[in-house]
């Protein structure tokens, strides 16, 4: 809690010196609560940019409100990504999703937090197709497993690699260093 | 007749993300411009941009209208490569050559700006590389005052060609609802009608102070993502011109002696200058903790850069929302049911760069890894 006051502090402190990107969040935030209290428990606002930590169970459902939902219409995902905290971290990765309408042209992350021994999330292909693409790069390169892809192959290295290169216990270099040295 | 189509990517990995977690900030410029190498310019804009909202920088005026004068410019070149190639595919070698001609026209601006033709690194956290050099602007005026004839020329080569036209005209179809639904971005969601424009919904670098169009076409195939092209061209030289005319002398570079590296002279005479520039270099500055989320409009669509900080000098996490990569994806819908043959006017429509699309990893498709250290040299920005 204290984070999120401390964070709001800065919200105001941004909002002079960045150059504006975004609209003024609070209204989003407001609908969101207003509507759907249980999903907007934690909402960080900071640099410009309205976060929503929802919880995992409800991703898929919570995008399908959003998309369609008047005073909303997130019908746009602009971009779907992971991070990793590291492996000492619990809940270890974030899977950020970032919304975008093209009617209201406002902008929100969703982000679902993910644990190191159970890191699967529904999929949203359903809800747009560009996240088909989007959650196969982030299985190939960190492991998330999006349950219900239509295709959950690796995209961008080969199918038979072995580990995840984006994860923060995957060397620079791979584990195989010594032998492309050579 | 194509029954169905998959996409089959990751020949030109170069583990970029993972190298942005390796670098400063500083550093990872000089890996962006490697990404769309068709756009570095924009590539460095949206890196940069990212790392300022974190920091909270302000960017003198100067500096900013440089940013779009260069962005632009930028656009019209990596228009320009579009224009030549997509031709070519389709058959008419004619207009390679002389889209590749204006071209060298901009590079050679480039060039003088930066010192670097296809690799710029032009733009820095808090500013710019230097200023201009002098007598940029009159050659940038002298490229202006040539590009309107030079882009007539393409529209009497290629927009009058019956056979282009039947090459283009209803094939690779795509519909508003689809294209957003795969994400389709930038000139590729402006041929399918829908009216998006980063530059107007969520205008940065001060982009709400120009006076430009956002060109729109309601047919969604090849052909009108060939004439949102075209008209943007023209947009583009239109928001030159102002630039042009808006470059007021000033600072370019952002009063953060901490970010931003002191000038050459200020190092001789100062004391704490020369601390400043040795800290910088050799240790980097701290991000605030913090995550943003900044998308741009470069010239293949939304370009969004995903920056995670957990506070120091190296970043927690890039991630670039490559333009090339989503629109890829949508190939299949828009191939379907064409003949084989219109398959290279579709991709040539999507204007798809590999670089941006694989941006990540450290190896190609024989499982040996390849050596990334030349792609990152340790030089100090």
């Amino acid at each position: 809690m204290s984070k999120e006051l401390e964070n709001k502090g800065q919200t105001n402190v941004q909002a002079e010196t960045t150059p504006s990107n975004s609209v003024t969040p609070s209204p989003l935030v407001a609908a969101l609560r207003r509507e759907k209290p249980d999903w907007a428990g934690e909402v960080i606002e900071a640099f410009g940019e309205v976060t929503v930590i929802v919880p995992r169970e409800n991703i898929l459902e919570i995008c399908s409100y959003l998309k369609t939902a008047p005073g909303f219409e997130f019908n746009f995902l602009a971009d779907l990504c992971a991070a990793d905290r590291g492996p000492e971290e619990e809940p270890r990765f974030e899977v950020n999703y970032h919304l975008f309408s093209i009617t209201k042209h406002h902008r929100l992350r969703l982000k679902v937090l993910l644990n190191d021994d159970d890191p699967h999330v529904q999929t949203v292909t359903g809800v747009w197709r560009t996240a088909n693409w989007h959650e196969r790069e982030t299985f190939d390169l960190m492991g998330i497993i999006f349950d219900g892809h239509p295709d959950l192959r690796r995209i961008l290295l080969p199918d038979d690699w072995e580990g995840h290169a984006l994860r923060k216990d995957f060397p620079l270099r791979g584990f195989d260093a010594r032998r492309s040295a050579s | 007749m194509v029954v169905k189509s998959t996409p089959d990517i990751g020949y030109l990995h170069t583990g970029m993300e993972k190298l942005f977690e390796y670098k400063k900030y500083q550093q990872g410029i000089v890996i962006t411009d490697r990404m769309d190498y068709l756009n570095p310019l924009g590539n460095n804009l949206a890196y940069v941009m990212a790392a300022e909202k974190l920091l909270g920088l302000e960017i003198p005026e100067r500096a900013q209208t440089i940013r779009v004068l260069m962005c632009e410019l930028q656009r019209i070149a990596s228009h320009l490569v579009w224009l030549g190639t997509h031709a070519l595919d389709i058959g008419a070698m004619t207009v390679f050559f002389y889209a590749f001609r204006e071209r060298e026209k901009i590079l050679n601006l480039i060039e003088a700006a930066s010192g670097g033709r296809l690799t710029p690194s032009y733009f820095r956290i808090g500013g710019l590389m230097m200023d201009l050099p002098s007598g940029f602007e009159r050659r940038v005026q002298q490229f202006l005052n040539d590009f309107p004839e030079a882009l007539e020329e393409f529209h009497t080569l290629l927009s009058g060609n019956r056979i282009f036209q039947k090459r283009t005209q209803g094939i690779g179809y795509i519909s508003a609802e689809d294209a957003i639904d795969w994400g389709l971005a930038g000139p590729c969601l402006r041929g399918s009608g829908v009216n998006i424009d980063i530059r107007r919904t969520n205008p940065y670098t001060g982009y709400e102070k120009y006076d430009f169009e956002v060109c729109v076409e309601q047919d969604g195939d090849v052909w009108a993502r060939y004439m949102v092209r075209m008209r943007e061209m023209k947009e583009s030289h239109k928001i030159v011109v102002q630039a042009l005319s808006r470059l007021q002398p000033g600072p370019v570079k952002a009063d953060a002696p901490k970010v931003v590296l002191p000038d050459r002279e200020a190092m001789k005479t100062h004391m704490d200058a020369l601390i400043h520039h040795f800290l910088i270099v050799a240790e980097g500055f701290d991000v605030p903790e913090g995550e943003v989320y900044h998308p741009i409009e470069a010239s293949k669509g939304e370009l969004g850069v995903y920056m995670k900080s957990n506070g120091g000098p190296k970043p927690a996490r890039v991630h670039f929302r490559g333009p090339s990569f989503v629109n890829l994806s949508a190939l299949p819908q828009m191939a379907e049911g064409c003949m084989v043959a219109d398959i290279v006017a579709i991709i040539g429509s999507l204007d798809i760069v590999l670089g941006e699309i694989d941006r990540c990893q450290v190896s190609v498709k024989t499982g040996y890894q390849t050596d990334t250290r030349h792609l990152t040299p340790d030089i100090h920005l």
